[in-house]
């Protein structure tokens, strides 16, 4: 049985114990945010929960740190702009 | 005729006003500060200039004073270099009865020159607020400044006119004349600073710099936390927003803890969340009890912050006196000394009235040309009593 | 002194005799010590797996493969491992993974106050933890320097490459350059090349500083045999390793695609004509390491500069000396014991030092507590004195790595001012050097006029090089830590009690 991410719609493999960055960055996707000023893309840094560039949101909740959170199957994963609730406005 | 030396200690939002004051007043200027400007209490406030939080009376004739000087200096020296943004202020009451006290306070401000406009549905002005509010009052004039940028402006124009700044350097010592005037400062670099009026803006440590003046005065420390969350988007918080409370604890003089919550955004996203107002001294540790507070209240108030994360806090130490006036004018015991200070959690937006006050007494003026009675923060109030130490 | 945290429920946990922070090699070898010890103790730990950086491993029941032979020194991890799953089954530990201390307060018992993220996003929980004893054990975490286009996607830490191969079983990108200085770089293009990427390395260094050094180095044979070990293995994955040299600029459009080389002098300034270009589609860069201070400064420790360990740095008279330029660490005693009552360090918060300094400081602080406690040490006499000593030689080592492989500070004086400082704020170079023109001399006074380290980062991985940029404009004062009241993000509904006590 495969585990899948739903990422922006897409299913995305990832193996139990990996981070939703460690599947995101497996399924060749380096960027999954963009910057508030200026729109920048970013994804993983640090990869350890310092640097907070690899925020994403996760089952709508927004600016969590993809190589933090360990991938569930079915876990929605959504790409994000700016502050993450740019729709809360 | 030479021109009069004024030294003005301390370099926060009040010396920085007195400063450009002064120098604007023809004086030669110097100001002091033991750190680099805005080190003090004026970096760990929110950068209020708020009439709303003030019942008819001196401290609000200063502030309404002050709110018309701070355009003034938003004209000189352009708003976007203090990022001076007149959001306005919400003032909510969860109960009818705290609503009505509310509207009556609200009447009785717009009697004293305030513009104020109760709302039976604050919402349709607040959208993110709470639902079930009994109402809340409008005040257009409320307004923020960021406070470091602000002052680091006013002192360069201060510097332009003429005035000399002196950051890192302690006031160690004073001289007075035989009859008791004050002649000079000494500095911990063994500079002299002769001087025919020092100026006592050392905030919180007023009472501290007062003492070594020869003019001790009490000013005491009262902490507060700001908590910053997370950007959001600008303005999902359009004012300045707090619980009626908030009015009454200014006021309170007991010991305990009064919290009530003030909200707003920031133009750079993250929300500010404060008001935390606990007398002691300067205990600088978080106290989690009252973040948890603060937290409860904010979220009761608007309902979406409940998962916008926490970022970060930081404290300050608001300087009060005893009958929660700041301490503007000449001091009776030393000639040549001034004070300015004690201005509690209002020292942002009362700074420039402040300035224009000390000026008028440089000056030989009657501050009472301003449109105000600044009997009341004369020092001479507050020396009937003993003083009181701070615990450093 | 505070009354109970209202979000506690009846179910609080009870008073432990020590509560570790941190378990990395010395959380892990803190609490095994402490537990043969016979104390009971409450290990906390913001990962979801114990082993922090040093033995970062896929979670538990995990299926992630090829991550075989990355790991040092696995039986000792294995042992201490086996050592804390016995006592948790006995009562005497409990672990808490997936929580990050936000606040603590000193004091007896102390007070840990922490969020729980252990489970999904959204059910993050308040968890308050109180002991007798506290072990501060954070760890450290990679120290990156700006340079142009180092914010394009595929440009990462080296110890994020790491974490992503070690935790993660995946090897980043197909032609990889890691750069910076330090023997940490080794290891990674090492575990990269074994699956199949092509790496480069770039040491800013060269070995010959090493030079002054050998007698620190001759102390520790097995280092000289670790560094070889990887020299070795370089060589059999033909991974060039380029010496005084380092990455300029990175370039790409949405994500890097290649790098510029430059070789630079002893001092690290570049050195005109010899820039190159080299594709690359990530970039591992690594200069050092910054201790995570943050609940040691909230609560009160007593710092001390970095290089005190019998530095030959003359003094700190030049604040751009690299000396000057490292963060400080946690002052503590020969038993571990910080300055703060009931508070002990040990690990990279008491210096950079690795993973073998680490796991004797754990054991050390243990047996600090087993004996404040009035109970027999766990460690006979003969073993502890065995382990004094192997951490003095790991502690003048570290000393000398630090001098041999410094932040090359130099190379941000020549910083194009459109080059992003403060990443998560988006701050350029030239709005610091702006704010330094009109007088801020210090990190916090630069923060206030431009807003680097006010993001969600909170200045952790800007802070570094905001200082050095202070200090190569002729101002600046010895690195301070950042003051932290909150040392870790909070949603408000945990803060508020709104969410049940875990």
């Amino acid at each position: 049985m495969t585990l899948h991410l739903d990422v922006d719609g897409a299913a995305v493999p990832f193996v139990p114990g990996q981070t939703v960055a460690a599947a995101l960055v497996a399924d060749g996707r380096l960027a999954w945010r963009r910057t508030r000023s200026t729109g920048m893309p970013r994804g993983v840094f640090c990869g350890i929960g310092v640097c907070f560039d690899c925020l994403v949101t996760i089952d709508d909740h927004p600016n969590e740190r993809a190589c933090l959170v360990l991938a569930v199957d079915g876990m929605r994963v959504t790409s994000q702009d700016g502050t993450g609730r740019e729709a809360d406005r | 005729m030479a021109r009069q030396r004024v030294v003005v200690i301390g370099a926060g939002i009040v010396g920085a006003c007195t400063a450009l004051a002064a120098a604007q007043a023809g004086c030669e200027v110097t100001v002091v500060d033991r750190g680099q400007p805005a080190s003090g209490t004026t970096s760990r406030g929110e950068g209020n200039v708020l009439v709303s939080d003030k019942p008819p009376g001196p401290e609000l004739d200063l502030a309404l004073l002050s709110r018309w000087l701070w355009d003034d200096l938003a004209a000189q020296l352009g708003a976007h270099r203090l990022e001076l943004e007149a959001k306005g202020g919400l003032v909510v009451a969860r109960e009818p009865a705290a609503y009505d006290a509310l509207v009556s306070l609200a009447s009785a401000q717009t009697a004293a020159g305030v513009q104020t406009a109760p709302l039976t549905n604050p919402r349709s002005i607040e959208p993110h607020l709470a639902a079930g509010l009994a109402g809340g009052v409008y005040y257009p004039q409320d307004a923020q400044v960021q406070p470091v940028l602000a002052t680091a402006a006013i002192l360069a124009e201060a510097q332009r006119l003429g005035a000399r700044l002196r950051p890192g350097c302690l006031v160690v010592t004073a001289q007075h004349a035989r009859a008791g005037a004050i002649t000079g400062i000494t500095l911990d670099t063994g500079e002299q600073l002769p001087a025919d009026t020092v100026v006592n803006a050392a905030g919180t440590w007023g009472g501290a710099v007062g003492a070594l003046l020869g003019a001790p005065v009490p000013v005491l420390p009262r902490r507060g936390f700001v908590l910053v969350t997370e950007p959001l988007p600008p303005r999902t918080i359009r004012h300045k927003v707090y619980s009626a409370d908030y009015v009454a604890n200014v006021a309170a003089s007991t010991e305990d803890l009064q919290t009530s919550c003030v909200v707003e955004s920031t133009q750079a996203g993250p929300v500010l969340i404060g008001a935390s107002r606990e007398r002691v001294g300067f205990d600088a540790t978080l106290d989690p009890a009252i973040v948890t507070r603060l937290a409860r209240q904010a979220v009761e108030l608007f309902p979406m912050l409940a998962d916008v994360q926490l970022l970060r806090a930081y404290r300050g130490f608001r300087p009060y006196c005893p009958d929660h006036l700041p301490v503007i004018g000449p001091d009776p015991r030393v000639p040549g000394v001034l004070h300015a200070c004690g201005h509690e959690g209002a020292g942002i937006g009362l700074a420039p009235a402040t300035g224009a006050l000390i000026a008028a007494y440089l000056a030989g003026d009657d501050p009472a040309a301003l449109g105000l009675d600044p009997t009341h923060f004369l020092p001479d109030r507050l020396l009937s009593a003993p003083i009181e130490e701070p615990t450093q | 002194m505070t009354s109970a945290s209202p979000t506690e429920s009846a179910s609080a946990l009870p008073v432990a005799d020590l509560a570790v922070v941190g378990a990395g090699p010395a959380g892990l070898a803190a609490a095994a010590t402490a537990l043969a010890g016979g104390l009971t103790v409450v290990l906390v730990d913001a990962g979801h797996s114990p082993g922090g950086q040093f033995w970062r491993q896929p979670a538990p029941g995990a299926q992630v493969s090829g991550t075989e032979g990355l790991h040092h020194d696995l039986p000792t991890f294995a042992a201490l491992i086996a050592t804390l799953q016995r006592h948790e089954r006995a009562g005497s530990l409990i672990r808490l993974a997936g929580h990050h201390v936000w606040t603590l307060e000193a004091g007896d018992p102390v007070t840990l106050y922490a969020v729980d993220r252990s489970g999904r996003p959204g059910t993050e929980r308040p968890r308050t933890i109180r002991a007798s004893r506290l072990l501060i054990a954070t760890g450290a975490y990679d120290r990156p320097m700006p340079f142009p286009g180092w914010d394009l996607p595929g440009v990462l830490t080296v110890g994020g490459l790491q974490a992503l191969l070690k935790g993660g079983g995946v090897a980043a990108g197909h032609r990889v350059v890691v750069a910076g200085t330090g023997p940490f770089l080794l290891p990674v293009a090492s575990g990269l090349a074994e699956r199949g990427s092509r790496v480069v390395v770039c040491e800013a260094g060269h070995p010959s500083a090493w030079g002054r050094h050998l007698a620190a180095v001759a102390a520790l044979p097995d280092k000289l045999v670790e560094g070889m070990g990887y020299a070795a293995q370089l060589v059999r994955a033909r991974v060039p390793v380029h010496l005084r040299t380092v990455v300029v600029a990175a370039h790409g459009a949405d994500r890097v695609e290649a790098v510029t080389l430059a070789r630079v002098d002893a001092d690290g300034r570049v050195r005109p004509g010899t820039e190159r270009r080299v594709e690359a589609d990530v970039v591992g860069i690594g200069w050092g390491f910054e201790p995570q201070l943050d609940l040691a400064v909230t609560v009160g420790c007593r710092l001390r500069p970095a290089a005190a360990y019998g530095s030959s740095v003359g003094g700190q008279a030049n604040p751009s000396a690299p000396a000057a330029l490292e963060s400080p660490v946690v002052w503590v005693d020969d038993g571990q014991w910080t300055s703060v009552s009931g508070v002990l360090a040990a690990g990279e918060v008491c210096g950079v030092g690795g993973a073998a300094l680490a796991l004797r400081e754990g054991q050390l602080a243990a047996e600090s507590v087993l004996a404040d406690l009035g109970l027999p040490a766990a460690t006979n006499r003969d073993d502890l004195r065995l382990v004094r000593r192997i951490v003095a030689r790991h502690r003048r080592f570290a000393a000398a790595l630090q001098q041999a492989h410094p932040m090359r500070a130099r190379l941000l004086e020549a910083l194009p001012e459109d080059t992003t400082v403060c990443r998560c704020e988006q701050v350029r170079a030239g709005a610091i050097t702006e704010a330094v023109a009109q007088g801020a001399t210090d990190v916090r006074q630069v923060k206030q006029l431009t807003r680097a380290g006010m993001g969600w980062c909170q200045g952790r991985i800007c802070g570094p090089a905001v200082h050095a940029l202070l200090a190569a404009s002729g101002g600046g004062v010895p690195r301070v830590p950042t003051e932290r009241l909150v040392a870790a993000p909070v949603p408000l509904r945990v803060l508020a009690g709104l969410s049940e006590e875990a």
